[in-house]
C-alpha cells in the first residue's frame, strides 16, 4: 500500500509523504513487523518469545535514550559502547563492596566520560563527533586496562537484577521503561529539555536569547555518559559476568540507528522518545524476524544498513526548513 | 584615509607590505609546527627511548615485524587522509578491510589476477556508493559509512556462511607471495605500503585531483565557485578509499595466508586516530600523507613498546592513543579557532 | 620591481595637473536643500572634504580625467553596454525581491549599485552572476541574450564575482588559491610548482601585492586575499569583461582600499565593465562613474553620479525626499517621551576592531533613542555590543548606574537588556518550537521550579502576551516557523517583554512584515517606552526612526557622527549627517567594518 501511494505520489506530494514516514514510519515498521510476524512464524505470540525480544532491546534503549539527547542537541556521542565497557569493569571491580556501590562508581565513570566530552564540546568547540571518537577510543583501552580479562560476577543480587522479573517483566525492562519515561518528561516538562531543544534547533538564537548553552551541552553528555554506564551495569547483571572487550561493541551503531530510525532528524532540535524506543523495537524485530526465517544474521546488518539509509534520507527531505 | 601627496607608489607598495603578516604570531607558528610534525618528534623520541631500555626493540626482527604489521594499517590510513582532507570521514574501512581479505582468498583459488581483482571491484564499488549518497544526496558522511560499516561487514559473513568459512590462499601462488615474499630483506607489503604512499603523496600534493581535495575539505562553496568537481572530487575519493581499504584487506590475507573473518573491528578508528595524530585536520583542508605514515608509526611503536614492557597491558596503547587524539584535536581546534578558519 | 610600481604608474602620467573633480561642484539645487537646514553650519566646509574624498582616489580619478570628456551624460551613452538586464523580476516564496529592475554596465565604467536593506542589490547581483535564475525579464551580455545556470559558468563568460567575504581556500597556499583547476603542468600532468609560484608573484604584483605565494592564504591580511580573489577571478576567465565587486572594502585598512582602487581604476582603463557595491559615500565618489539606486526591489534612479550630490543620493536610497511635507500620523508613533531622569542605559567608548570605534550613547527611561545611519555603519554591531553578543575591545555598559560584564548575554539579559536580533529568522526564532515555547524561552527559569517548567505560569504569561500583541496563531502549540513575519515578531517581542526588561533595543522590528502588523509594532513600541522602558531603535525605514524617536544618534562607519535632538529630529537634519562626509583630522579612521552588512545583506 504504501509502495503505491510513493510511486503515485507527484514530486509536491513527495514530500509530504517522506515527512509522514519521518514521524510515524517507525510505528508503521514495528506494526507492519508484528503483523507479520503473527502471521509467518510459529511461536510468535507466546509471552516468553516477547520476554526474550524485550530483554534484548532495553540496554540498547537505554542507550539510545541518551545518544536522542545528543542528536537532539545537534550532537552525537560515539563513546557510548566504550562507556558501557568501561561500566562493566568498574562494576566488576567494585563489587566486593556490593552492587549499590558498583553502580555507583560505574555511573560515576560514565559521568566522568560525559564531562570530558561535553567540555570538549561546550568550552573547547571540538565537533562532538571528534570529541567523542577521542574517547571512544580512550575509554575502552582504559575498561581493558582495568580489567584485562573476561570475569564471572556472583552476586544474588546482581543475579536477581539480570533474570528476575516483575509480574512476569524482566526487571531490565522496567528500568529500561522507567528510564524512557523519566527522560520523556524531562525533554517535555524540565527548563533543560526546553533549552536542549532550543539550542539544538538554533544555536544563534538560544545564545542571543541568553540560555546557558555550554551548561546544557555538557549535562547533555554526561546524562548520555550515565545511561550508558546504566546499560552496562543491566548488561553485566544479565550475563552474569564482565567482559569489556566485548560489551558494547557497535551499540553507538545500534543507539543512532535506534533515534535515527525513530525519525529524529540529526540536524537537531527534535527529540522523540517513543520513536527512539519503537526504532529499537523495530531493529530488534527486524534481526528476529529475519533470524526466525533461516535467514542468516548476515542479511539482518544488510537490511540494517538499507533501513539506516533510507531514514536518513527521509529526515534529509525534512531537514531543509 | 588621506593619502600625503608626494608618496610614490613603491613607497605604498612597501607599507602594504608591511601591514602583509596577519596573524601569524610565533605562538601559531609553532602550535601549527607542533601539530603538523609533533607526531614525528613523538615517534622518535619514543624510539628512541625505546632502543636504549629494550635490547629487543631495535633488533632487525622487531623493526621489520613492526614494520609488516603496520603496512596494512598504513594503507587504510592512506585512503582514510584523502577522505579527512575533504572534511569527511569513513567509518566503514574495517569491514570493508576484512571483506576484501576473505574475497582475496576466496578468488586466489582462479588466479592471483581474481585475487586481486575481486576485492578491488567489490570494495571500489562499497565506496562508489558512499561517495554518491555523500556527494550526490548530501547524507552525512559518517551515517552514510555507518551504513557501509554494517552492510560490508553483512556480505563478508554471508560470503563466509556467517563467518563458518575461512578461506585459504592457495598455497604457492604468487598472490601468497605478495603477502609473505621478501625483496632485498624486506617483506613486499612493506614495498608495496611505501610504493601507495609515495604514489598517494603525489597524487595529493602534485596533481589538480590533489588540489581538489584540498580545496573542497578547505572551503566547499568557495571550491564550487572556483570551478572544482566537488560531488566528482568527494565521490572519487570515497571510491579511492574503498580501494584502498579492500586492497589492505587482501594483502593482509596474502600475509596471513587465509582470509580471517574476524579482523577488521576498530580499524576505522585506528586509521581514523593516525591520520589525525599525524596532523590532518579533521575538519577537513590540510593534511599529509607523510603525517599519515608517521602516525600508524607511532601507534605500531607505543604498541610494541607496552608488549616489550610486558607488565602492561596491551589496552593501554588505546589509552594512550585516545589521550593522544585528545591532546591533537584540541590544538588542532585551538589552531583552526586562531587562523579564523571555519 | 619595475612589475610592482606598473599599475599605478599607468594612470600617472596625467597625475596632479587633472582636476579634482570632473563633474565640477554639486547642482545648485542640492545645494539650496542643505544651505537651508539650520544644522548646517559651514556648507563651504563640506566642498572641501568632498575635494579630500575625491584625493583618496587620486590614481583612480586620474585614469578617469583622461576621458573626462566622455565623463558627462553623452559619454556615458558612447560607452557600449556589456552587461544589461531589463524588466528583470525575481520572486521568492512571499516576497518580491526585484520587480521590473533595468541595469546597464558598461565597458571602462565603474557602476556603483546602492540601496538599503532589502532594496534587492543582492538578488540583482546574483542574478547577473548566475546564481539566481530571473523569474522576468531579460539579460544581455555582449550584446546577446544570455543566461548563466552557475556563478561558475558566469565566471568562465568574463563575469567575476569579488565577495565581502572573501571566498577562496583559507588553508591553501596563496599560488594554489590563485591558479586552482589551471595549475602549470609538466608532461606527465604533475604540476610544475616552481612555474606556478612564479606566475603567481607575477599575478599579484599586478594588483600591488607582494606575498610569499607558497605560504596558506588565511596568513594574509583580508586585503591581500581580496586581491587574490580579484586576479584569480579575473584571470581565470579568457577574457574578463565585468567584475562585480560586493562590498569589497568593508574589512579593509585605508591603504589597502588604496590599491583595490588603484586596480579598479586599471581595471576600467583595460575597458573592463565594474559594478561597485557599498555604503561608503566617500568611495562611491572617489571611484565610481555611473550609479543605480534601488529601493524595495525597484530600480530608483540610475545616471552618471558626477551630477549627484551626497545628499541627492541618500535621499533616493532612503527614500525620503528633502524637505517633503507629510501629513502627521503616518506611521503609529505619537509624541515625545523624554524624561528629565538619570539613563537606565549608558555606554561608553564601545571598541571593535574594524567595526565600532568609541561608541557612546545614553537611554533614559521612557525614552526612544533612534541608532541612524547606511547599511554597515555599524547600528547592529552598536546594538550586540549592548547586549553582550559581540565580544568588545573596549567599552563599558552601565544599567541603571551599575556596570554590565560586556560580551555575555546571560549578564546582559540579567542586568535587563533586551535585544530583538535583525536577523529574526536565524537569531531570533527557535523555528521548530512552538509559539508558546518562543515565548517563553528566555524566561524558563522565571517560571521554572527545581528545573520543572510551570505550565501554569507560562500559560499566564503567553495568554497575556498572545492577546496584548494580539499573536495570530492557530494555537499557542503552532510552530513559530510557520507564522508570518510580523507574527513572528511579536513572538519576539513578548520573550523578551516576558523578561520585564529595562531596556530593549530593537534592530529593524518592523522589516520585512506586512502593513498592519507594522502598525501594531510601532504603537506598542510607543506603549512600552510610556510605560518607562528604555528603547533604542534602529530602523532603515528613515520616517519610522525620525516619528519613533525622541532623539537620534548617527553613526557612521562605526562611530558616532551626530545625534539629533529635539526639533532638529527630522528626515533632512538626518540625511545631511549621514551625507556628511568625515573631517579629515578629526574624525577617526575610517572604519572599514560591516559584519552588520554582511549579517544584513540577505534583504
Amino acid at each position: 500500500m504504501a509502495d503505491l501511494t510513493l510511486r503515485r505520489a507527484l514530486p509536491a506530494d513527495r514530500e509530504r509523504v517522506l515527512r509522514w514516514l519521518q514521524e510515524y514510519g517507525v510505528y508503521l515498521g514495528v506494526a507492519l513487523l508484528l503483523l507479520v510476524n503473527i502471521a509467518f512464524t510459529p511461536h510468535f505470540l507466546s509471552a516468553e518469545n516477547f520476554r526474550t525480544q524485550a530483554v534484548q532491546v532495553a540496554p540498547v534503549v537505554i542507550v539510545a535514550l541518551g545518544m536522542a539527547l545528543a542528536i537532539g542537541s545537534e550532537g552525537v556521542d560515539l563513546s557510548v559502547g566504550s562507556v558501557m565497557a568501561l561500566s562493566t569493569s568498574l562494576v566488576a571491580l567494585y563489587m566486593g563492596y556490593g552492587p549499590w556501590i558498583a553502580l555507583i562508581v560505574a555511573v560515576v565513570g560514565g559521568a566522568a566520560v560525559g564531562l570530558v566530552n561535553g567540555s570538549l564540546i561546550a568550552f573547547i568547540g571540538v565537533q562532538p563527533i571528534v570529541a567523542t571518537l577521542a574517547l571512544m577510543v580512550g575509554a575502552r583501552g582504559l575498561a581493558l586496562v582495568l580489567l584485562p580479562q573476561l570475569e564471572d560476577i556472583r552476586d544474588p543480587g546482581m543475579a536477581t537484577l539480570g533474570s528476575g522479573e516483575f509480574a512476569g517483566v524482566p526487571y531490565v525492562v522496567l528500568i529500561a521503561a522507567a528510564l524512557a519515561l523519566v527522560v520523556a518528561f524531562v525533554v517535555r516538562r524540565t527548563t533543560f529539555g526546553r533549552q536542549l531543544l532550543a539550542i539544538g534547533d538554533s544555536r544563534p538564537a538560544a545564545k542571543l536569547a541568553g540560555l546557558p548553552v555550554r551548561r546544557v551541552l555538557i549535562v547533555v553528555y554526561v546524562v548520555c555518559g550515565v545511561l550508558a554506564a546504566v546499560a552496562g551495569f543491566l548488561a553485566t547483571a544479565r550475563l552474569s559476568a564482565s567482559d569489556p572487550t566485548s560489551l558494547g561493541n557497535l551499540m553507538e551503531l545500534s543507539a543512532i540507528t535506534a533515534v535515527v530510525v525513530g525519525g529524529t532528524p540529526l540536524t537537531g532540535g527534535r527529540v522523540r522518545i517513543g520513536g527512539t524506543v519503537a526504532g529499537a523495537v523495530l531493529i530488534q524485530l527486524l534481526t528476529a524476524t529475519l533470524i526466525k526465517h533461516d535467514l542468516e544474521p548476515s542479511w539482518t546488518q544488510i537490511a540494517q544498513a538499507v533501513v539506516i539509509i533510507l531514514a536518513v534520507y527521509a529526515a534529509r527531505e525534512r531537514g531543509k526548513r | 584615509m588621506t593619502v600625503v601627496k608626494d608618496e610614490t607608489p613603491a613607497d605604498r607598495l612597501a607599507a602594504y607590505d608591511a601591514a602583509e603578516p596577519a596573524g601569524s604570531g610565533r605562538g601559531e607558528r609553532l602550535s601549527a609546527l607542533a601539530q603538523q610534525h609533533g607526531a614525528l618528534v613523538a615517534l622518535v623520541a619514543i624510539a628512541a627511548v625505546a632502543s636504549l631500555s629494550f635490547d629487543s626493540f631495535a633488533t632487525t626482527g622487531n623493526i621489520e615485524n613492526m614494520a609488516v604489521s603496520s603496512a596494512f594499517l598504513a594503507i587504510v590510513a592512506l585512503g582514510m587522509t584523502f577522505v579527512i582532507v575533504t572534511g569527511g570521514i569513513d567509518l566503514s574501512v574495517g569491514s570493508v578491510f576484512v571483506l576484501g581479505g576473505v574475497l582475496a582468498a576466496w578468488g586466489s583459488r582462479h588466479g592471483t589476477v581474481v585475487a586481486l581483482l575481486l576485492p578491488l571491484a567489490v570494495c571500489g564499488l562499497i565506496g562508489l556508493v558512499n561517495g554518491l549518497l555523500i556527494a550526490r544526496l548530501r547524507l552525512a558522511p559518517f551515517i552514510v559509512t555507518l551504513a557501509a560499516m554494517l552492510g560490508a561487514r553483512g556480505v563478508m559473513l554471508s560470503v563466509t556462511d556467517e563467518g563458518a568459512d575461512t578461506y585459504l590462499v592457495a598455497e604457492g601462488s604468487l598472490f601468497a607471495d605478495l603477502g609473505q615474499g621478501k625483496l632485498l630483506g624486506i617483506g613486499v607489503p612493506v614495498w608495496i605500503t611505501a610504493a601507495l604512499f609515495v604514489a598517494g603523496g603525489i597524487l595529493l600534493r602534485r596533481t589538480r585531483f590533489g588540489q581538489h581535495v584540498y580545496a573542497v575539505g578547505g572551503n566547499e562553496d568557495a571550491a564550487a565557485l572556483m570551478g572544482a568537481p566537488v560531488a566528482r572530487t568527494k565521490t572519487l575519493v570515497y571510491t579511492l578509499n574503498g580501494l584502498l581499504a579492500g586492497f589492505a584487506g587482501a594483502l593482509n590475507a596474502a600475509w596471513l595466508d587465509s582470509g580471517v573473518t574476524i579482523l577488521g573491528y576498530g580499524m576505522e578508528l585506528e586509521a581514523i586516530a593516525a591520520v589525525v595524530i599525524g596532523g590532518t585536520l579533521l575538519s577537513g583542508g590540510m593534511g599529509f600523507v607523510g603525517g599519515s605514515l608517521v602516525g600508524v608509526l607511532l601507534l605500531k611503536v607505543i604498541q610494541n613498546v607496552i608488549n616489550q614492557i610486558g607488565s602492561l597491558d596491551s589496552a593501554y596503547q588505546q589509552v594512550v592513543s585516545g589521550g593522544f587524539l585528545v591532546v591533537v584535536v584540541i590544538a588542532q581546534t585551538w589552531l583552526a579557532r586562531r587562523r579564523r578558519v571555519p | 620591481m619595475a612589475a610592482a610600481n606598473e599599475p599605478p604608474e599607468r594612470h600617472g602620467p596625467d597625475g596632479p595637473g587633472g582636476p579634482a573633480r570632473p563633474a565640477g561642484p554639486p547642482p545648485a539645487d542640492a545645494r539650496d536643500v542643505r544651505d537651508g537646514g539650520p544644522g548646517d553650519a559651514v556648507p563651504g566646509a563640506r566642498d572641501r572634504e568632498a575635494d579630500d574624498g575625491v584625493r583618496i582616489g587620486k590614481d583612480v580619478r586620474i585614469g578617469k580625467d583622461g576621458r573626462a570628456g566622455e565623463d558627462g551624460r553623452d559619454g556615458a551613452e558612447q560607452r557600449p553596454a556589456v552587461l544589461s538586464v531589463r524588466g528583470l523580476t525575481k520572486r521568492f516564496p512571499g516576497v518580491l525581491a526585484l520587480d521590473g529592475v533595468d541595469f546597464t554596465a558598461r565597458a571602462g565604467e565603474v557602476h556603483a549599485l546602492v540601496g538599503e536593506n532589502g532594496a534587492g542589490k543582492s538578488t540583482l547581483i546574483k542574478v547577473l552572476t548566475g546564481v539566481y535564475r530571473p523569474d522576468e525579464g531579460e539579460l544581455s551580455y555582449r550584446g546577446e541574450p544570455a543566461s548563466f545556470a552557475t556563478p561558475l559558468a558566469a565566471q568562465q563568460a568574463g563575469i567575476s564575482t569579488i565577495y565581502q567575504e572573501v571566498n577562496l581556500i583559507p588553508l591553501m597556499s596563496v599560488a594554489r588559491n590563485l591558479l586552482l583547476g589551471r595549475e602549470p603542468r609538466r608532461r606527465g600532468g604533475l604540476i610544475d610548482f616552481g612555474r606556478m609560484h612564479r606566475e603567481s608573484e607575477r599575478m599579484l604584483l599586478d594588483y600591488g601585492v607582494r606575498v610569499d605565494v607558497r605560504r596558506p592564504l588565511a596568513e594574509l591580511g583580508v586585503g591581500a586575499q581580496q586581491m587574490v580573489a580579484l586576479a584569480r577571478a579575473v584571470s581565470a576567465a579568457g577574457r574578463t569583461d565585468v567584475v562585480v565587486m560586493d562590498e569589497p572594502t568593508s574589512s579593509l585598512e585605508p591603504r589597502e582600499v588604496e590599491t583595490l582602487f588603484g586596480v579598479i581604476g586599471r581595471l576600467r582603463a583595460d575597458g573592463v565593465a565594474v559594478v561597485y557595491v557599498s555604503h561608503r559615500l566617500d568611495e562611491l565618489y572617489a571611484v565610481c562613474d555611473a550609479v543605480t539606486v534601488l529601493r524595495d526591489g525597484r530600480l530608483v534612479h540610475t545616471g552618471p553620479l558626477a551630477g549627484l550630490d551626497r545628499l541627492r543620493l541618500v535621499s533616493l536610497m532612503l527614500g525620503r525626499e528633502m524637505g517633503e511635507v507629510r501629513a502627521e500620523g503616518l506611521t503609529k508613533f505619537t509624541g515625545d517621551h523624554g524624561t528629565g531622569e538619570e539613563p537606565v542605559l549608558r555606554a561608553e567608548g564601545l571598541t571593535r576592531r574594524h567595526e565600532l570605534h568609541d561608541v557612546s550613547l545614553e537611554v533614559r527611561p521612557g525614552e526612544v533613542v533612534g541608532l541612524g545611519g547606511l547599511l554597515g555603519s555599524g547600528r547592529t554591531e552598536t546594538a550586540k555590543a549592548i547586549a553582550g553578543a559581540l565580544p568588545l575591545g573596549a567599552g563599558r555598559v552601565t544599567v541603571a548606574g551599575a556596570p554590565v560584564r560586556t560580551g555575555s548575554t546571560p549578564a546582559a539579559i540579567r542586568a535587563g537588556i533586551s535585544l530583538l536580533p535583525e536577523d529574526r529568522k536565524s537569531e531570533g526564532i527557535v523555528p521548530g518550537l512552538s509559539v508558546r515555547e518562543n515565548i517563553a524561552l528566555a524566561a524558563l527559569p522565571r517560571m521554572s521550579r527545581y528545573g520543572l517548567v510551570s505550565e501554569a505560569r507560562i500559560d499566564a504569561v503567553v495568554e497575556t502576551f498572545v492577546s496584548r500583541l494580539r499573536i495570530k496563531a492557530a494555537s499557542p502549540h503552532q510552530k513559530v516557523g510557520e507564522l508570518s513575519g510580523g507574527n513572528q515578531q511579536k513572538v519576539l517581542l513578548a520573550r523578551w517583554l516576558a523578561m520585564q526588561p529595562k531596556v530593549l533595543l530593537l534592530d529593524e522590528p518592523t522589516r520585512g512584515i506586512d502593513v498592519g502588523a507594522k502598525a501594531e509594532v510601532q504603537k506598542l513600541v510607543d506603549e512600552l517606552a510610556e510605560d518607562g522602558l528604555g528603547v533604542l531603535l534602529i530602523s532603515s525605514d528613515v520616517e519610522e526612526l525620525i516619528e519613533g524617536s525622541d532623539r537620534v544618534v548617527v553613526l557612521r562607519d562605526g562611530a558616532v557622527v551626530g545625534e539629533l535632538t529635539g526639533d532638529d529630529v527630522t528626515e533632512d537634519r538626518l540625511m545631511e549627517a549621514i551625507a556628511a562626509a568625515a573631517e579629515p583630522g578629526t574624525a577617526p579612521a575610517p572604519a572599514p567594518g560591516a559584519a552588520g552588512a554582511k549579517a544584513a545583506g540577505h534583504g
